[in-house]
């Protein structure tokens, strides 16, 4: 366990350690969940998780470059929200359901 | 003049190619003119450079056209020998060429292929003289396929007959086997002087191979090779048995082709070679002996047949016989008279042949022929001359030229010269039967048949004529010397057949020769004697009912069963392995192949279906799981 995971006692290793554990619960929330609307929210948990590793790392190496790219992927989070509801707007006028498992007309 | 010498084979060629697209449009007149037209211009061209040849040192000239294959250290180019040898080939080929389109223009008026017939023709020329002027092997093989090919296309000519379109078949796939140890020859050849050029290869063999040591396994090789493709094209055996079927083609064409030239360009071949050939004196004794073996076999087969084209068949291929024959004995420029001779009194018979079919209304049965003489004067005096050419009387041209060849096969070995005598014997007497029974007697055919009996028209009886006059003082161009002449065809082919490095020459002392003479003429008049007895005077008839053949005739009128032989022996087996290809290799393993691959990606597809069940859960899950797993791999399993 210590050669796989260098431990910092510093703070990094904390902001680190909540990250993963945002993207992992993101993670699991995609899987499990049945409403597409916690489907959605899950995905942004993970968008969120890895800002903020980001934001860690650039201040870890004094490198503002990871701040930047935290701009691109809440713009492109922010356009991907806004296609994904209205789909899922879309998708319960015509079922009337935000169930993931409605649309299953193709089948196996 | 020699410089224009592409010219020759270039104008037939332009004959083709004007005739083959102009198929539908020309009439009988214009292609006529165009195919009988361009063989005049190559022959008139031919004989102008011929003249001038003589006058000058005889000395060869190479003419190069353009390099034609060169590929790392092949160099081949087209390019022409002219010396003594092409130029009497060229004019053999051209001037007996002109008259058999002459008398065509006649003979095929009112067929619906006539334009399609003189293409053919001029294509068939154009290959023969590639085939006699190339100075390199390859040259001399392309013209060699060429004439092959149109064998083929001219003996199927009537297409809409299958036993004809059998009989093409027949030849071609028959030359192809002798074309195949001619190929193995060439490679041999190439590897062993490096080069395809006549002159480069005869002056490269003395050098290479001490002349005193003889008979090296690669020059047995390479000469037996070039051989077996001879008696493929030369028809002899075992390759024999397509000439009596390519008399399904029209008569004009078996007088060029199956007569006068493509059979002779085996001998051609082995001429041209003959520096190789003598120095391989094993494939010199195989060749004498395949060469009186045919020209008995065929001889004795002829002696029953009762088509008259298939008698004159026979009869060439037991002529051709004795030409191999000759060469076998080490005497290249007497097989090369007897070429010439040959070409004249077989060509005129032939197309004697083709008048008495053509007055005949197409019979061909000469039982059913007889006292043509008084109808067709002119096609029977013709015919006699042939006839009594071949028959060796002198001065006829067939008398100097089989002398010779009996002379020094009596040099070698008074047996030779017995059989040699035998076969002659043969020939006299069912060329004579082929007279007596066709002109002579009273006619057995319809009375429809009897009111057409006609003579030919010009254009038919003028080449008859003269090559009845060839036939008669051909032979002075080769008189020996016993007789007082100068034997100026070997002296003239000098240049070419080298005479010291050859077989030793037997000279033969006067009074020997003398008796041969006698011998080989004494025996001809008895033969003539005898069919005159048995077929003018008792006026015997063959038999229409051939059930009552004795086993003797039934054994020669089945030609020896060769053909049923082959076809057992060859034929069936070749059609069972293709079967059995078929049957097994093409239809369980290729097609199973193939049909497995198609039936992989069904499979593969109905595996891969399952995949795609609707449900987005299920993809998202999968999605997640396949990331970490590339991320996995990534990380811990790809580290270089």
């Amino acid at each position: 366990m210590n050669s796989f995971l260098p431990e910092l006692t510093n703070v990094y290793f904390n902001y680190l350690l909540l990250s993963s554990v945002l993207f992992c619960i993101g993670v699991i929330g995609v899987i499990i969940r049945k409403n597409i609307i916690i489907i959605f929210m899950s995905i942004e948990l993970m968008l969120n998780a890895v800002n903020l590793l980001l934001v860690n790392f650039s201040n870890m190496h004094n490198d503002p470059n990871g701040q930047v790219f935290v701009f691109f992927i809440m713009v492109v989070a922010a356009a991907e929200v806004t296609v994904g509801l209205a789909i899922l707007v879309m998708v319960y006028r015509n079922s009337g359901s935000v169930n993931i498992d409605t649309l299953k007309n193709l089948k196996g | 003049m020699i410089n224009f010498i592409w010219l020759v084979p270039l104008l037939p060629l332009i004959g083709f190619l004007l005739l083959s697209f102009g198929s539908r449009k020309f009439s009988e007149g214009i292609s006529a003119l165009i195919g009988c037209g361009s063989i005049l211009g190559s022959f008139i061209i031919t004989a102008v450079t011929f003249v001038s040849f003589l006058s000058g040192d005889h000395a060869a000239v190479k003419v190069d056209c353009f390099d034609w294959i060169s590929a790392g250290t092949i160099n081949i180019s087209f390019s022409f020998l002219i010396d003594s040898l092409s130029l009497m080939m060229m004019m053999i080929i051209t001037g007996i060429g002109f008259l058999i389109h002459l008398y065509s223009s006649s003979y095929m008026h009112g067929d619906e292929g006539f334009t399609r017939y003189f293409s053919y023709l001029n294509l068939f020329i154009v290959s023969m003289l590639l085939l006699v002027m190339g100075s390199n092997y390859v040259v001399m093989f392309a013209g060699w396929e060429g004439v092959g090919l149109c064998s083929y296309l001219l003996i199927g000519f009537w297409f809409k007959n299958d036993p004809y379109n059998d009989a093409a078949k027949k030849a071609f796939i028959m030359n192809r086997i002798g074309d195949l140890g001619f190929l193995m020859g060439l490679a041999l050849i190439f590897k062993t002087f490096g080069t395809f050029d006549y002159q480069e290869i005869f002056t490269a063999a003395p050098q290479i191979f001490n002349p005193n040591n003889l008979d090296t396994t690669i020059m047995i090789a390479i000469t037996l090779l070039l051989f077996i493709g001879a008696t493929g094209k030369s028809a002899q055996i075992p390759l024999y048995t397509w000439l009596p079927d390519a008399m399904a083609g029209p008569t004009p064409v078996s007088a060029l082709i199956h007569a006068a030239t493509m059979v002779t360009a085996g001998i051609y071949m082995i001429i041209r070679s003959n520096v190789l050939y003598s120095m391989a004196p094993t494939t010199l004794a195989i060749i004498t002996g395949i060469g009186i073996a045919t020209a008995i076999f065929a001889a004795t087969i002829g002696l029953v047949q009762n088509d008259i084209k298939k008698v004159l068949a026979y009869s060439t291929v037991s002529q051709l016989g004795y030409m191999f024959f000759a060469l076998g004995l080490g005497a290249y420029n007497t097989a090369f008279f007897h070429v010439m001779t040959h070409a004249f009194f077989k060509a005129l018979m032939f197309l004697g042949a083709g008048s008495v079919i053509h007055a005949m209304s197409g019979e061909q049965d000469m039982r059913f022929m007889g006292g043509l003489r008084k109808k067709l004067p002119i096609t029977f005096i013709t015919f006699l001359i042939g006839t009594l050419a071949i028959a060796g009387i002198p001065p006829f041209a067939g008398f100097f030229s089989k002398d010779e060849i009996l002379a020094a096969a009596y040099a070698q070995s008074p047996i030779l010269w017995g059989l040699g005598l035998l076969g002659a014997m043969f020939t006299t007497f069912y060329m004579f039967r082929l007279v007596f029974l066709t002109f002579f007697g009273e006619f057995r055919g319809t009375s429809d048949q009897a009111h057409h009996l006609h003579e030919s028209p010009w254009k038919m009886t003028v080449p008859l004529m003269i090559l009845a006059a060839l036939s008669t003082f051909g032979g002075f161009l080769g008189v020996p010397e016993v007789l007082g002449g100068s034997n100026w065809i070997k002296s003239f082919l000098g240049s070419v057949i080298n005479y010291e490095h050859g077989p030793v020459a037997h000279h033969l002392d006067h009074a020997t020769e003398y008796t041969l003479m006698a011998a080989s003429v004494g025996v001809a008049l008895v033969m003539i004697i005898i069919a005159w007895v048995v077929y003018g005077v008792k006026k015997q008839v063959p038999s229409r009912n051939e059930a009552e053949f004795n086993a003797p005739t039934k054994l020669l009128y089945n030609k020896y069963f060769i053909d049923e032989l082959y076809d057992i022996l060859f034929v069936k087996p070749f059609y069972y392995l293709s079967k059995l290809t078929h049957s097994i290799i093409e239809n369980k393993i290729i097609d199973g192949f193939v049909n497995a691959i198609g039936w992989l990606v069904g499979f593969g597809g109905q595996a891969l279906r399952v995949l795609q069940n609707g449900s987005v859960s299920f993809y998202l899950f999968l999605m997640v799981m396949g990331t970490t797993l590339l991320l996995t791999l990534v990380t811990y399993f790809i580290k270089n």
